[in-house]
């Protein structure tokens, strides 16, 4: 079952002056229900606002968004319940942080709902430990946390809500690469355990590869792909054309096969494209295939 | 070659604020660096290259050890404003760094600072703009750029100031893939056709293969340090050390592993790619 569903929407900046811009331009797709999604696009292809839109804090000009089957502004005034259900990381979420103590800033959501005082904790404790926060650290101002420890605070106090949908724009952003790949693993395993939906959005093709079930592609306002890792990457030729970037690795399989070598494009990692290669020179003698 | 920046014996650590000491951040740093070298100082969060790059203008004095800019020693401090002079700094989140509500006033800031007569300013700003490619955007409000966009323009205040050297902390690390080529593509213009000195910390090493010399830190120490080809070839080391190396050099590394012919360490996709159609064809 599909839990979001997006009708033909589109949507303009600064209508009627001079600075007026159509961001997104008749976009419709569904996400399943527990899907994770890589959303990728380059800065100003709209896979911001599209985001924005999801949670409400954008409103169409033209077209619908069903959360669970219903249009999120069917009541207006109650589009703070949509918020409460699809959460949103932004980039750079730990600028966000207020708070006295660690504990209090991811607390702010569900105290916010209106959730007794226990459940609360709760949620905490859990979004903490999802997110890898030691507990010592909850009681210490956020501001004495590391880089990475500030980030995975700002997470935690959305995952604290326990939304339907997890949106997260960018949240591995100016990390290291060990650094990003135990957030993005945390991510992964709140996924895997809390089986709700995932939307990734990323500038890294080698990330989202990785990670997702089923990988969106904006361009200039429109979703131009929604399919497997695999079978968008083997369009590499396309994505580039987008001013998108494929793996080194997919890349250099897709020379290959223009010069003839019979290997798979869709491969993502360095062990795959190795296989693929060894495949090839085992067989050497065969007849190349057309590129 | 001239001798630039001088960084010999360097002890650092950070002074916590309640008055505990801290561990050392960098642990015995011996680095020159040459006038018109382009240098990539690559490690993670923490390895103490960020710490390093600050020690290059004196923002940061040695704990112990010293520190010189063209003979200038950065504890001096009647020559600190001359370091910097000679020596731009351009951080990370171009946001943090953008003063004006016009492209071209920002980029005059730093010249004004100076003292730079305003007939000379004006003939600055156009150049550096220029020479980053965003002359056309001078008149624009900074706000309305892209992420490399405004990063170019940080960088155009920086060369305005005519710096012989420009130390950059990971310029590319909030931005987009396009927005990285554009900056990478600057940062290598500058180098090759103007002559100044650059000094990239990164964690890319895609960005580090473009270097003329990669300088690897981990722990607060120096632990390998040479030509792109030199480091790249040293998957192992740098392994052990939690480093990747780019794509296609790992995927030749695999192959010479197995015993195929290829050459000790490829650095594009271009070599990886021919090394694959030799043992294709051949």
């Amino acid at each position: 079952m599909s839990v979001i569903k997006v009708k033909n929407i589109s949507l303009t900046y600064g209508k009627g002056t001079s600075f007026c811009k159509t961001a997104l331009d008749d976009v419709s797709f569904e996400i399943e229900q527990g899907e994770f999604l890589g959303i990728i696009g380059h800065t100003g292809s709209g896979k911001s606002t599209l985001v924005q839109l999801l949670n409400g804090l954008l409103r169409p000009d033209k077209g619908r968004i069903l959360l669970n089957g219903r249009d999120i502004w069917e009541k207006p005034k109650q589009i703070r319940q949509v918020r409460f259900k699809v959460g949103m990381v932004f980039q750079y979420p730990e600028y966000q942080l207020f708070e006295e103590t660690v504990r209090k800033d991811i607390a702010y959501g569900p105290k916010n709902m209106d959730l007794p005082p226990e459940e609360i904790e709760k949620k905490v404790e859990d979004a903490a430990r999802f997110t890898g926060l030691r507990p010592e650290l909850l009681d210490k101002s956020p501001f004495d946390l590391s880089g990475g420890e500030k980030r995975r605070a700002a997470i935690a106090g959305v995952i604290a809500m326990d939304p339907d949908v997890l949106i997260l724009d960018e949240p591995a952003a100016g990390l290291d690469p060990l650094g990003r790949d135990a957030l993005l693993s945390e991510i992964k395993n709140y996924h895997d355990t809390r089986r709700n939906t995932v939307l990734l959005v990323s500038h890294s093709m080698e990330d989202i590869a990785r990670i997702s079930d089923r990988i969106l592609v904006m361009n200039k306002g429109k979703n131009v792909m929604l399919d497997s890792a695999k079978a968008v990457f083997s369009r590499g030729r396309e994505l580039e054309s987008m001013g998108l970037r494929v793996p080194q690795i997919t890349r250099i399989m897709m020379l290959l096969r223009e010069k003839g070598i019979p290997v798979d494009t869709g491969a993502l990692t360095v062990e795959q494209g190795f296989s693929e290669v060894l495949g090839c020179l085992s067989q050497k003698h065969s007849a190349p295939v057309r590129p | 070659m001239k001798e630039f920046i001088k960084v010999k014996d360097l002890y650092f650590k950070y002074e916590e604020e309640d008055g505990q000491e801290s561990d050392f951040a960098l642990r015995g740093i011996d680095l020159t660096i040459n006038k018109g070298e382009f240098v990539a100082v690559v490690g993670h969060n923490g390895s103490g290259k960020s710490t390093l790059a600050k020690h290059f203008n004196a923002i940061y004095l040695p704990t112990t050890g010293d520190v010189t800019v063209d003979g200038m020693n950065t504890k001096d401090d009647d020559r600190v404003f001359d370091i910097r002079k000679k020596v731009g700094l351009v951080l990370q989140n171009p946001d943090n760094q953008i003063v004006a509500g016009v492209v071209e006033e920002d980029v005059a800031f730093g010249c004004e600072n100076l003292g730079v007569p305003p007939a000379e300013i004006r003939h600055r700003v156009d150049e550096a703009l220029k020479a980053v490619d965003m002359y056309e955007y001078r008149q624009h409000s900074p706000d309305k750029l892209s992420g490399g966009q405004k990063q170019r323009v940080a960088i155009a205040g920086i060369i305005a100031m005519e710096p012989e050297c420009i130390v950059l902390d990971e310029p590319t690390a909030m931005l987009d893939p396009r927005g990285r080529d554009e900056v990478m593509e600057t940062i290598t213009k500058l180098n090759r056709e103007n002559g100044i000195t650059i000094i990239l910390i990164t964690h890319y090493m895609e960005e580090a293969v473009l270097a003329d010399r990669v300088v690897m830190v981990d722990q607060g120490r120096i632990f390998l340090d040479g030509t792109p080809r030199e480091v790249f070839s040293r998957v192992e080391l740098l392994k052990q050390h939690r480093l990747d190396v780019p794509q296609a050099t790992e995927l030749n590394y695999k192959l010479r592993g197995c015993g195929f012919d290829v050459p000790d360490s490829v650095l594009s996709e271009e070599e990886c790619i021919e090394a694959i159609m030799k043992l294709i064809k051949g």
